[in-house]
């Protein structure tokens, strides 16, 4: 069972990077708009210009 | 609508890299399309560095800089794609961030990672414990979750934590002080059981418990937050702005946290008198219905005071703005709103009436356990672990959820209902109301005045005279507009100054205005006035025919009857209370069937009926919306105020409702009736989970696998009761969707 010793601490530490992640998105305001977001999956702005 | 600038630099904070940033409320936006539609027309401009659009709060924000573009422009541009926007004033959004909200998202999430965690190790020491784990593993696996608990605890707490020590600050006792306690106790307690190298410890109770509680604090929070960030967009929309006049004659719009005592403020004609002052020049006839509740246009001439929210006619008038000083209305209302509110604030919420029953309760508990077990002879430590674990398994986590829970669904359900909640208990104390007090005017009636006689669509000269009014702003001349559907304005109008209109058609003078300008007999408006009690009138005369009189008065909200009836029938008593005169109370009272009424009530009047009810034992419901209101809107046990109403009133009120329907009103007494039962049905849900769980905690039998199974149980059964209340209720045609709807279409592409 000495893997243990090892293996908490590595879960421990990715579940940690999880929480980071988290506390990062909701520090940069991913969470400001929930409605508008899945809107924006829709808007095509950021492709080449068909009409030119 | 107005036609002077406004000075935008008052609506502008200094941004990021030495831009600016402005944020506004924008009218109509209701889909993806809106969305891209404004933030792609706006980075158009030069100098943009951003602008976003939140669909949710309906909001726009932008970042430029300064010397490329003017705030203008981007209104412009906004207008040009068919938008209305509004500046917020930054003076009066404090909260911009958010910050309570994202500090419990925080502490939710550190909550959960910890959570999950602890209980990974807890569940392998568990089945450890009931096979062949060794002690080292076992304690190992303790050591590993103190050390993620202790920090969560400090870090996720702190919201509980605060509340507590400021409520045992104060000398009173809340439902966060037995949190506390019972969450502090199970650390301390599993701390000092690892040391001992014993086979349980009590951490992922405490995480888990702290974790369901934030929970429903968060989407509390959310829910309010929603409501908060809704009521914002209106008074935005609304222009809370004032037109100064500087010191060299030009006038410019800025909001009216920036205008100062002495300033000189334009009012135009068919504005709202945005501050408090007297009359420098001008004349005009203001609407003072939101003030006093009196529906007849008041003249006012220089050297007299006007109120803020009353409506201007009219003429332009200029006002030096005052401090309120000495006997005015205004000083009157705000002494009374402040010995009214003091009253109210001795109200103690359900949960913290609960609080105060089970905390000795819970504590006195663990005492005699503690006691008891040491009298039969246990040591005083095996016997302190039992008293605790009786904290622990009591420790009131469906009791922290069973009031939250309710009032987040119930708040939403009102939010689509159209009632937005300024206080958070105010659906408990709608449900105890058994007497309902209404203002007349702006609450019972609507807010702008109608024609109180139906006209012939062929009267030649009504026509002419519904085109007349065109020209004018003055609330009367709207309603006459609004009755015979004019387009067509006629040329060459007149205006006399606080009188009337005048203009020639072929020929013959036309004249609309005030009855003497039109030169009407007194008998004839005596008898006009006969007929229809407390009307305003509006005269006109086409040459040298004889005048004719319009009769115009503050029509009932449309489906006032049909709810007051509603009321009735349920049991409720219902007075009105108006400062308006004698008929024209007799006449809304007869029409709508309520037997006790008042008229010409002065707000102490108000107060002074108000405690007479509550002394009688009656819990009173007051539905107001003017000045004249406040004071009882504070003081009364609950009460509504419709969004029509003046800042005031609209602050001192415990929920506004929006629309014109009076609907709103009967629905939150009707939701908060639900919500009440179903905070009564939680709180009897957690009283007899500890009913079951404490004896066998007394008795020493629980083990921390127990204590999170029960809690979680409770934890889920109280939330799923409080869903409940979305049941059968078929979603109500939401009046916050309304206006949008059917409104115009922004032009594509």
């Amino acid at each position: 069972m000495d893997v243990l010793v090892f293996l908490i601490p590595i879960a421990l530490f990715l579940g940690a990077l999880g929480l980071i992640a988290f506390l990062w998105s909701l520090k940069s305001g991913q969470y400001d708009d929930l409605e508008g977001a899945k809107w924006r999956i829709l808007d095509d702005d950021d492709l080449p210009d068909r009409d030119a | 609508m107005t036609v002077h600038q406004r000075d935008w630099q008052a609506f502008v904070t200094p941004g990021k890299d030495g831009g600016v940033h402005m944020d506004l409320a924008v009218d109509g936006i209701t889909c993806a399309a809106c969305m891209g539609e404004i933030e792609r027309g706006l980075k158009r401009l030069p100098g943009i560095r951003t602008a976003r659009v939140n669909l949710t709060s309906q909001r726009l924000a932008v970042d430029w800089a300064e010397d490329l573009t003017g705030a203008d422009e981007i209104v412009a541009e906004l207008a040009r794609l068919g938008y209305t926007a509004h500046p917020f004033d930054p003076a009066s959004q404090k909260e911009r961030q958010d910050k309570t909200g994202k500090e419990l998202l925080r502490s939710l999430a550190v909550a959960g990672f910890a959570g999950m965690n602890i209980m990974l190790l807890s569940v392998s020491v568990w089945s450890g414990n009931a096979t062949d784990i060794t002690p080292e593993t076992r304690d190992f696996f303790h050591w590993i979750s103190a050390l993620i608990a202790l920090p969560t605890v400090a870090y996720a707490g702190r919201p509980f934590i605060r509340s507590a020590v400021n409520a045992l600050a104060a000398g009173r006792l809340n439902m966060d002080v037995p949190i506390v306690i019972g969450v502090v106790l199970a650390v301390a307690l599993s701390v000092i059981q690892t040391m001992q190298h014993q086979h349980h410890a009590y951490f992922e109770s405490a995480v888990m418990l702290l974790f369901f509680l934030l929970v429903g604090r968060y989407l509390d929070h959310n829910m309010r937050g929603r409501t908060r960030s809704f009521a914002e967009n209106i008074a935005a929309l609304k222009a809370e702005v004032a037109a100064r006049i500087g010191p060299d004659g030009t006038v410019r719009e800025v909001p009216l946290s920036k205008v100062a005592t002495g300033d000189l403020v334009l009012v135009s004609g068919g504005e709202r008198v945005p501050v408090d002052g007297v009359v420098e020049t001008g004349i005009s006839e203001i609407d003072q219905s939101l003030v006093t509740g009196e529906s007849v246009l008041v003249p006012v001439k220089p050297g007299q005071r006007v109120y803020a929210g009353t409506l201007n006619g009219a003429g332009a008038l200029q006002v030096r703005v005052e401090a309120a000083s000495g006997a005015t209305l205004l000083d009157e209302v705000n002494r009374l709103l402040e010995t009214a509110s003091q009253a109210k604030s001795k109200y103690v919420r359900i949960a913290d009436r609960a609080a105060r029953l089970y905390a000795p309760l819970v504590h006195g508990a663990a005492a005699l356990t503690f006691l008891g077990w040491l009298m039969a002879g246990l040591g005083w430590q095996p016997a302190l672990v039992i008293s605790i674990s009786v904290l622990i398994i009591t420790c009131p986590c469906a009791l922290g959820l069973a009031v939250p829970a309710v009032q987040v669904v119930a708040s939403g359900q009102l939010f689509r209902c159209g009632v937005l909640l300024n206080s958070g208990d105010a659906i408990e104390r709608l449900s105890d109301v058994d007497t309902i007090l209404f203002d007349k005017t702006g609450t019972l009636t609507l807010a702008e005045p109608e024609l109180c006689t139906a006209i012939d669509p062929e009267d030649e000269t009504i026509a002419l005279a519904g085109r007349l009014a065109l020209a004018s702003r003055h609330p009367l001349s709207a309603a006459l507009v609004k009755a015979t559907g004019a387009l067509k304005p006629l040329p060459d109008v007149s205006e006399v100054s606080g009188s009337g209109l005048e203009t020639t058609v072929e020929g013959v003078v036309l004249k609309l205005g005030s009855a003497l300008f039109c030169g009407a007999s007194s008998e004839q408006i005596e008898r006009v006035l006969q007929d229809n009690p407390g009307a305003s009138l509006l005269a006109i005369r086409l040459g040298e025919q004889p005048v004719r009189l319009l009769p115009f008065r503050q029509s009932l909200r449309p489906d006032a009857r049909r709810v007051v009836e509603s009321l009735k029938d349920e049991g409720y008593r219902l007075e009105i209370l108006s400062g308006d005169t004698v008929p024209s109370v007799a006449l809304c009272a007869g029409t709508l069937g309520i037997e006790e009424w008042q008229a010409g009530m002065k707000p102490a009047q108000k107060i002074a009926r108000l405690e007479a009810l509550q002394k009688e034992g009656r819990k009173v419901l007051m539905v107001g919306d003017g000045l004249n209101d406040a004071p009882a809107l504070a003081g009364a046990h609950v009460s509504l105020s419709p969004v029509s109403a003046v800042h005031l009133s609209q602050a001192a009120a415990d929920a506004v409702f929006l629309g014109d329907k009076l609907q709103p009103v009967a629905d939150a007494l009707r939701l908060s009736k639900k919500a009440r039962a179903a905070i009564e049905q939680n709180l009897w849900i957690s009283a007899l989970y500890n009913v079951i769980a404490v004896p066998v905690a007394v008795a020493g039998f629980v083990t921390p696998l127990m204590a999170a199974v029960a809690m979680s149980a409770s934890s889920l059964a109280v939330t799923a009761n409080a869903l409940k209340l979305r049941w059968g209720e078929s979603r109500p045609s939401s009046p916050i969707d309304e206006p949008r709807r059917g409104q115009r279409q922004p032009a594509r592409g």
